[in-house]
């Protein structure tokens, strides 16, 4: 999808600051993630062990600071996972509409998978993407690790339309549709698929199987 | 018969339908693409799974081109 001679996404112009995504850097982005995600929770699982070696009955407040250890990857996972919710309808008209020119876009399976699902599976350099209304998922190969991207269009427009846009700049330039993108979460796939609703699920399996 | 379509409200709109041997039709088209770049849309040719090509001046040959909106992170 990207390569030398490939053309860029124009929208990358608008974050011109940032260096372009590619496996290397993506794969540097999830590690510094995940270290992050470590240094948010170390200091609280440390502080319930330090205070239950100094008082065994602090105990309460010992799990306090575990719950918040566990909480922090969760909500993380949680905003990763919310990149793909379905947004707000337009009316049923125009919906068929841009259903059917969705449609259009995508082969027997992945139209399949989207009718089921509201996500559109497209297979990348950098991995297998769920593309939904407001963002898209990146499953990394082997599937075991997912990146959430926050990305949408600036218009009112009826969600078949808006997950076009996303599917078409993404097919247009791929690296630079991750660049424009913002990342709301990188992680093990099993965490978002948790958090994902369960209509969604079956797509982020079918991504996973070909990752 | 190729057309020139813009992702909108109503799910799509066609602004413009054209054969190569119709030069009025080709002429009102490509006067269309243009004014509809001019509005900040991208012309989009999908040639399939995975591929898709923006294009600057309307492509004649082409069954379907897409005016998409911007996009940005969120």
């Amino acid at each position: 999808m990207a390569g030398a001679a490939a053309p860029i996404l124009p929208e990358t112009a608008t974050v011109y600051w940032r260096p372009r995504l590619d496996a290397a850097r993506l794969r540097r982005r999830g590690r510094i993630w995940t270290l992050t995600t470590i240094a948010h929770t170390i200091p609280f699982l440390a502080t319930a062990a330090l205070l239950l070696a100094l008082e065994p009955l602090s105990f309460p407040v010992a799990a306090v600071a575990v719950v918040h250890a566990w909480g922090i990857p969760a909500l993380y996972a949680n905003r990763g996972a919310n990149v793909v919710r379905p947004r707000p309808r337009a009316a049923a008209a125009p919906e068929r509409v841009a259903a059917g020119l969705l449609g259009d876009l995508l082969g027997h399976e992945a139209r399949a998978l989207h009718a089921g699902t509201g996500l559109a599976l497209e297979c990348g350099r950098l991995g297998t993407w769920l593309v939904g209304e407001a963002g898209a998922l990146l499953v990394r190969p082997g599937g075991r690790r997912v990146d959430c991207w926050c990305v949408k269009v600036d218009a009112d427009l009826p969600s078949g339309d808006r997950t076009a846009h996303l599917l078409l700049a993404l097919r247009e330039d791929e690296q630079g549709f991750a660049t424009v993108a913002n990342l709301a979460f990188s992680g093990a796939a099993r965490r978002v698929r948790r958090r994902l609703p369960a209509a969604m699920r079956p797509a982020l399996d079918a991504a996973r199987a070909r990752a | 018969m190729a057309r020139l379509i813009r992702m909108d409200q109503a799910g799509h709109t066609t602004l413009a339908e054209w054969t190569a041997g119709d030069d009025a039709a080709v002429e009102a088209a490509v006067a269309a693409f243009r004014e509809q770049l001019d509005a900040g849309y991208y012309a989009v040719v999908s040639s399939g799974e995975g591929h898709a090509e923006q294009v600057r001046e309307l492509p004649l040959e082409a069954d379907l081109v897409i005016l998409r909106r911007p996009i940005a992170g969120g």
